[in-house]
């Protein structure tokens, strides 16, 4: 069987690249899933049941817990010129389901997050949601940079490293993060080789 | 259950065969195409790649972004199972490690492996050092059962020449991506070789072959093949076997013993069912293990009767013993001179497409033996975890504006360091030869049973320093060459506090040894053709024969092994003697 029969049976017609390009993508008008199909093909019985378990499981944070959530996902994945926003992507909802997913990001979340809160209580007399966005900037300052930690910030930082890469997690494996990023395969294709322009960019072309 | 009964056919099978991986499926493919009529039982349900792969899925497709809470390898891999199941406990002797990697699916591990394929050599079957067992076989007597298993399967890689890592029947090779070029060009300065991958995946068609498609390089054959462009035991051995009619599988059957008479001859195997939980035993002329080197051992441990009180082909006692994966200790980072990267599309195949075979002289070395390099980086399917840790490298390169600013961040410059990041990684993973020993081995925990009420394996693994040696040449190795290629190591720096992070005994998943075959019976449980020394019509075709693993993957000799162990049987069916 060559490639063409291949992409055949997979059910793709092999008319051009652009078309088949096309066929690959998901439609845009598709939401993230979310709810697994009753019965999925190549899952076992027990994934299709936890999954199942976990979606009509009761939430986990609270409403106050989730708006903090939401705010310092847009603090760390704002929207710009070429992408939507950490929220745009459903990155809060994400975030409630790998918790319960993976429960060993429980405590420290709840934990991190009644941390910010009291932090907030003791310098702006506000929580973090009611803060200004000024004050709010100013919070998250202090605990996003590691190497710049000041004496009794370390909780927050180790929290917001864990809510970065949560958030990291939750945008970039989105319709919206992948095509922010640029990536363009996960679609049939015939390897030949890194482009020769790029092999020139580098100086790689006798290797 | 008020009345328990075991269901007995009374059908007698011409084999049966204990295993769908790649042992149990190239001997059941052999034999079925031979006109045998063969049954084969498989603990786990059926898998068909066409079906039940998740080849192409996006990462949104998974709630859990394709993280690996309920599969070790994440939602997309293929393999069911891992090193923890529920209800099938294994236990660990005191101050030991083994983990002990289980799926338990049509095709077995082979849904879960790299592809890598590669053929041990002279020097893996007949040592030069005198440090362990030779096999009772050499590279010659394999050698034209792995030409065969080449041309039937495929394998892609380029000839080379070289001593111990043996020449195959080689397809077109994927050519490397953007950061193995790199890794190539510093391999190269330090003295490392890097030569093509070796790979079952068919990157051009394969000759004779009609049924299976052509590599379309989404680089994804973890998850298995949809056209069957590479090798898993379901698609390329059991599944073709199925369609002559002669194969029939039975999914779900758990096996808990192979059954002899009073002479000690196999009749039958008894097994329950994993859905209805009923008990039924079904009977053989010829049992064939193949159902993993820990389960086949495991089996032959239960299976004690008269004629073999210390279990079945265990006079000599070494069932279990000599268990050994391979070691593996791994360092990745990312190449800062790759930031903002060009886009295109780089998946390639889904096996590697280079990697670096053993290339020193032990004699100048502190441990024996050697390992090979595998290597990995590129533009890849984001996945959960992916920015993890940027915090650990965004404040070591200077940013967009040419400044250094401090680690970690938030906001629009945040949100570009991902973009800027997006694959720049490089990663390499070394794959060594961990020596057989007597004193590592599994036996029958005599307390602990499973669900099924089948008595479970305890293992008795440690290392020792020739294998922690070999890690540290390794760690030194990846050191040396991330820093040649202007690399900034980014994952864990391992040291003598965590034995150079080698990986515990089981992580590799290469596990082999546990059945060896020998020429004296004092000393092994099988003869050179994979043959029972104690029970002539019982036959073992997974890794379980292994004498000394070499530095390569288990597979493709196991493939080998299987084939030639195939064929001695038909030969000896037509003599009448199994």
């Amino acid at each position: 069987m060559n490639r063409r029969d291949s992409l055949k049976a997979l059910g793709l017609t092999v008319v051009s690249s652009g078309v088949l390009i096309e066929a690959c993508k998901t439609k845009d008008t598709q939401p993230a899933a979310i709810e697994p199909p009753v019965a999925e093909a190549g899952r076992e019985k027990f994934e299709m049941e936890h999954d199942k378990k976990l979606k009509n499981a009761a939430k986990f944070f609270t409403d106050h817990e989730m708006a903090t959530i939401t705010i310092l996902g847009d603090i760390i994945i704002p929207k710009d010129e070429k992408s939507g926003s950490a929220s745009d992507a459903k990155v809060p909802e994400f975030i409630e389901f790998i918790v319960k997913d993976i429960p060993t990001h429980q405590v420290p979340m709840r934990g991190g997050l009644r941390w910010l809160d009291m932090q907030c209580l003791k310098r702006y007399n506000a929580s973090f949601v009611t803060a200004t966005k000024q004050q709010q900037l100013e919070m998250v300052t202090d605990i996003a940079y590691p190497e710049k930690v000041k004496p009794g910030m370390q909780p927050g930082v180790s929290f917001f490293n864990r809510m970065r890469d949560l958030t990291a997690s939750g945008f970039f494996t989105t319709e919206i993060g992948v095509k922010d990023l640029g990536y363009v395969g996960n679609q049939p294709n015939k390897w030949e080789g890194v482009p020769m322009d790029i092999l020139k960019q580098y100086g790689l072309e006798n290797v | 259950m008020d009345t328990l009964q075991v269901k007995k056919s009374s059908t007698v099978h011409d084999v049966v065969i204990i295993g769908s991986g790649a042992g149990g499926g190239m001997a059941g493919h052999y034999l079925a195409m031979a006109g045998v009529k063969v049954l084969m039982l498989e603990a786990g349900p059926f898998f068909d790649p066409a079906k039940d792969s998740h080849q192409l899925k996006w990462p949104w497709e998974s709630p859990r972004r394709g993280a690996s809470t309920v599969r070790a390898f994440g939602d997309f891999d293929a393999a069911y199972g891992g090193w923890e199941i529920e209800g099938e406990p294994y236990t660990r002797a005191a101050k030991t490690e083994f983990d002990w990697f289980r799926s338990r699916m049509l095709g077995g591990k082979t849904n879960h492996w790299g592809r890598i394929s590669l053929r041990m050599g002279p020097k893996d079957f007949q040592c030069t050092d005198g440090l362990t067992d030779n096999w009772p076989i050499t590279y010659d007597d394999v050698k034209p059962y792995y030409d065969r298993v080449d041309r039937m399967i495929g394998v892609y890689g380029t000839k080379e020449g070289l001593e111990n890592e043996p020449d195959g029947i080689f397809l077109t090779p994927p050519k490397p991506r953007l950061p193995e070029l790199f890794i190539k060009r510093s391999a190269a300065k330090i003295g490392v070789k890097v030569i093509a991958g070796r790979g079952s995946v068919l990157t051009e068609a394969l000759p004779g072959n009609k049924d299976r498609g052509q590599c379309f390089y989404c680089g994804q054959c973890g998850r298995s093949c949809k056209v069957y462009a590479d090798f898993s035991a379901s698609s390329c051995l059991v599944i073709p076997a199925m369609k002559t009619g002669n194969l029939t599988v039975i999914t779900n059957a758990m096996v808990r013993e192979i059954i002899t008479d009073k002479s000690g001859v196999a009749t039958g195997v008894s097994y329950v069912n994993r859905d209805d939980l009923q008990e039924y035993q079904v009977n053989a002329k010829t049992v064939i293990l193949g159902a993993s080197a820990a389960e086949s051992a495991r089996i032959l441990l239960n299976s004690k009767s008269t004629a073999h009180p210390n279990g079945l082909a265990n006079n000599s006692g070494v069932v279990g013993k000599y268990i050994h994966d391979s070691t593996g200790a791994s360092l990745g980072g990312f190449l800062p001179q790759l930031l903002d990267r060009k886009r295109f599309n780089e998946d390639g195949a889904g096996s590697v497409h280079i990697y670096s075979p053993w290339w020193l002289d032990n004699k100048n070395l502190d441990f024996p033996r050697g390992y090979h390099i595998e290597y990995g980086g590129g533009m890849r399917t984001p996945s959960y975890g992916f920015g993890g840790g940027i915090h650990n490298q965004n404040g070591t390169v200077a940013g967009s504006d040419g400044n250094k600013k401090p680690a970690g961040g938030f906001g629009a410059d945040l949100k570009n360091d991902y973009r800027r990041f997006f694959g720049t990684q490089v990663g390499m993973a070394g794959r060594g030869t961990a020596i057989a020993r007597a004193t590592n081995y599994c036996e029958i925990d005599p307390t602990v049973v499973d669900k099924f009420g089948i008595p479970v394996l305890r293992f008795n693994y440690t290392w020792s320093d020739a294998e922690v040696k070999q890690a540290k040449h390794m760690q030194e190795t990846f050191q040396a060459l991330l820093h040649e290629m202007g690399a900034i190591v980014t994952s864990k720096v391992h040291g003598p506090e965590d034995s150079w992070g080698l990986e515990a005994p089981g992580r590799i998943i290469h596990e082999v040894g546990t059945i060896r075959m020998g020429n004296d019976p004092k000393k092994s449980a099988l003869n050179k053709w994979c043959q029972a020394h104690d029970c002539k019509n019982l036959f073992v075709v997974d890794a379980s024969p292994f004498v000394q693993q070499g530095d390569k993957n288990a597979t493709w000799t196991i493939l080998a092994l299987s084939m030639r162990t195939a064929e001695y049987i038909l030969e000896q069916r037509k003599k009448s003697n199994v």
